[in-house]
């Protein structure tokens, strides 16, 4: 028995061990830096200066506006490319899932830059226009075109959850729902959606917590005009000549805590359900 | 209405794949111009391979840092992930889920900054000249490619025959060899994808690298600094060269999977 124990510690210390140093304790340390000021004095000066300054909130109340906006486009789209994947035949399904996976992995900075370069001032797009003799379209710098750029990028991590739980939904029930009745839409909104539910679910937490958080795509669409919550913090720590630890891990933690909190809402709505959920996208 | 439907996918993966066909068309450009195309030609891979040394030696680093991290997570992760699976009491068991999951729920800039404190902290006190440095780039990337690994193995674990590794150790195993011969070979796909999940995560990681790199420059950490001016087309010869990669390795994914699921249909009958 004690020899089974301690082949189970030996399996469990190395990981745990781990996991305490660098995940646990790394939060510890944003908090740590939130309450205190630069000589280490406890304070709840940086927490009262985020949500009293007009400069934070406002970007806070913009962050939270576009992450919205672009979640909700991006279940727009993805729920109706995810329902008409489902129905393709299973060799283009697993192709086209390869197609949806494959942008994802490429660099996020050079697929920004590559349309901050098709949508400039010249650009492609610029070029297409006045070729048919339309005028030129300042597409860059404002909120739309920076809501394009998180839609573009996170689409993907939409589409896949909600695919998955389509494509899970038996055909016999789609059967069923016809045989009594219902069209191609009634099928879709009576059945497919709750059905789909769990997928939208952990597709919206997919995509929201990356666009809140985002940096770099902001600052890329708008020469540095518009700002995100992301680009604040990073301000506080890279680039400006003098760094603020403390508002900066203050406002990492503030956005930490609502993504637990609105991540804790929506699985209330998910029933448990971890095995179509979850995080992973495969 | 099969048309119809076609037809909005093309229009997607146009969206989609936009950047990156004028990626790869402008990386043939023979001008320096990331937005006039004047003609064809390969001189941007030329003197990628002639002169590009940054970029070449940010892709060795980002390589060194993905094949060392995903090898390392994927070893301390398939241990812990037999570990989990053995435990017993439910409450334990989803205490270390929750905090296995943290580093995906987090916002990679939360993580990153949370990271970087500690080791600014940390170097502080030990008085280090860098306290940000390779090390703590490799400890960052080891942290994010673990729940990967873990969450691909543990649904191996979970079908895998429980009495396996009895029948093995009746028939005269040691519990490690009943592990290396009777478990590991059918949890091997669980690992393997979990492996190529860290790799990639690893090799396009940005926002977590760019707190906690200290001086080991990367590809990602390279390219963003150079965004800031308009780039030279080396940069995307560079990465289209990568593109195809990636398309590699993920059709040799996809065809493991494949395979791996024929079997298990095989198994079943």
């Amino acid at each position: 028995m004690t020899k089974a124990k301690s082949g189970q510690v030996a399996l469990n210390a190395p990981y745990l061990l781990w996991a305490v140093a660098f995940i646990v304790v790394p939060l510890i340390f944003v908090a740590y830096y939130a309450f205190t000021t630069a000589d280490g004095g406890f304070t709840f000066q940086n927490i009262i200066t985020f949500f009293t300054h007009k400069q934070y909130m406002t970007v806070f109340w913009r962050s939270m506006l576009y992450a919205l906006w672009a979640t909700l486009i991006c279940l727009l789209i993805a729920y109706p490319f995810a329902y008409c994947m489902s129905k393709v035949n299973m060799s283009s399904q697993r192709m086209l899932m390869l197609l949806v996976m494959l942008p994802m992995l490429m660099n996020l900075i050079v697929r920004t830059y590559s349309w901050q370069q098709i949508l400039e001032r010249n650009g492609l797009i610029n070029k297409l226009l006045e070729s048919i003799g339309l005028e030129p379209v300042q597409f860059l710098g404002n909120a739309g075109v920076i809501i394009f750029g998180m839609v573009y990028n996170y689409l993907p991590f939409m589409i896949l959850p909600i695919y998955s739980s389509i494509s899970k939904v038996d055909k016999s029930l789609l059967e069923a729902s016809n045989d009594l009745g219902c069209n191609a839409f009634g099928t879709v909104r009576r059945v497919i959606l709750p059905m789909s539910l769990p997928g939208i679910l952990s597709g919206i937490t997919m995509v929201f917590v990356p666009c809140v958080s985002t940096f770099y795509i902001s600052r890329q669409f708008s020469d540095g005009n518009i700002k995100m919550i992301g680009d604040v913090i990073e301000d506080k720590f890279y680039r400006s000549s003098v760094p603020d630890y403390n508002i900066g891990a203050t406002i990492s933690l503030v956005l930490m805590l609502i993504i637990l909190i609105s991540l804790a809402v929506v699985n209330k709505f998910s029933d448990g359900d971890d095995e179509s959920g979850g995080g992973v996208v495969i | 209405m099969s048309k119809l439907r076609w037809i909005f996918i093309g229009i997607i993966l146009i969206l989609l794949y936009a950047p990156i066909i004028v990626m790869i068309v402008f990386s043939f450009n023979e001008a320096n111009s990331t937005s006039i195309f004047e003609g064809f030609s390969l001189r941007w891979y030329k003197d990628l391979f002639q002169y590009g040394g940054d970029l070449l030696g940010a892709l060795r680093n980002t390589l060194v840092l993905a094949v060392l991290s995903s090898v390392i997570s994927t070893v301390l992760g398939t241990v812990a992930a037999v570990g989990i699976s053995k435990m017993k009491k439910a409450w334990v068991k989803s205490s270390v889920m929750s905090v296995t999951n943290i580093p995906l729920m987090n916002p990679e800039v939360v993580t990153g900054i949370s990271m970087m404190l500690m080791f600014v902290f940390v170097g502080k006190m030990l008085d280090l000249a860098n306290s940000v440095n390779f090390f703590t780039i490799l400890i960052a990337h080891i942290t994010f490619g673990l729940p990967y690994v873990i969450l691909n193995v543990l649904p191996r674990l979970r079908s895998t025959d429980k009495h396996l590794t009895e029948a093995a150790m009746d028939l005269g195993c040691t519990p490690v060899q009943a592990f290396f011969k009777a478990v590991l070979p059918s949890i091997t796909p669980g690992i393997i994808v979990g492996f190529i999940m860290a790799f990639t995560m690893s090799l396009d990681d940005f926002v977590i690298s760019y707190f906690t790199n200290g001086t080991y420059q990367t590809l990602p950490l390279l390219i963003y600094s150079m965004t800031r001016k308009p780039m030279k087309p080396d940069v995307y010869a560079l990465e289209s060269i990568m593109f195809l990669i990636i398309l590699v390795l993920m059709i040799l994914l996809n065809v493991i999977q494949n395979d791996d699921k024929k079997k298990g249909a095989r198994l079943k009958k």
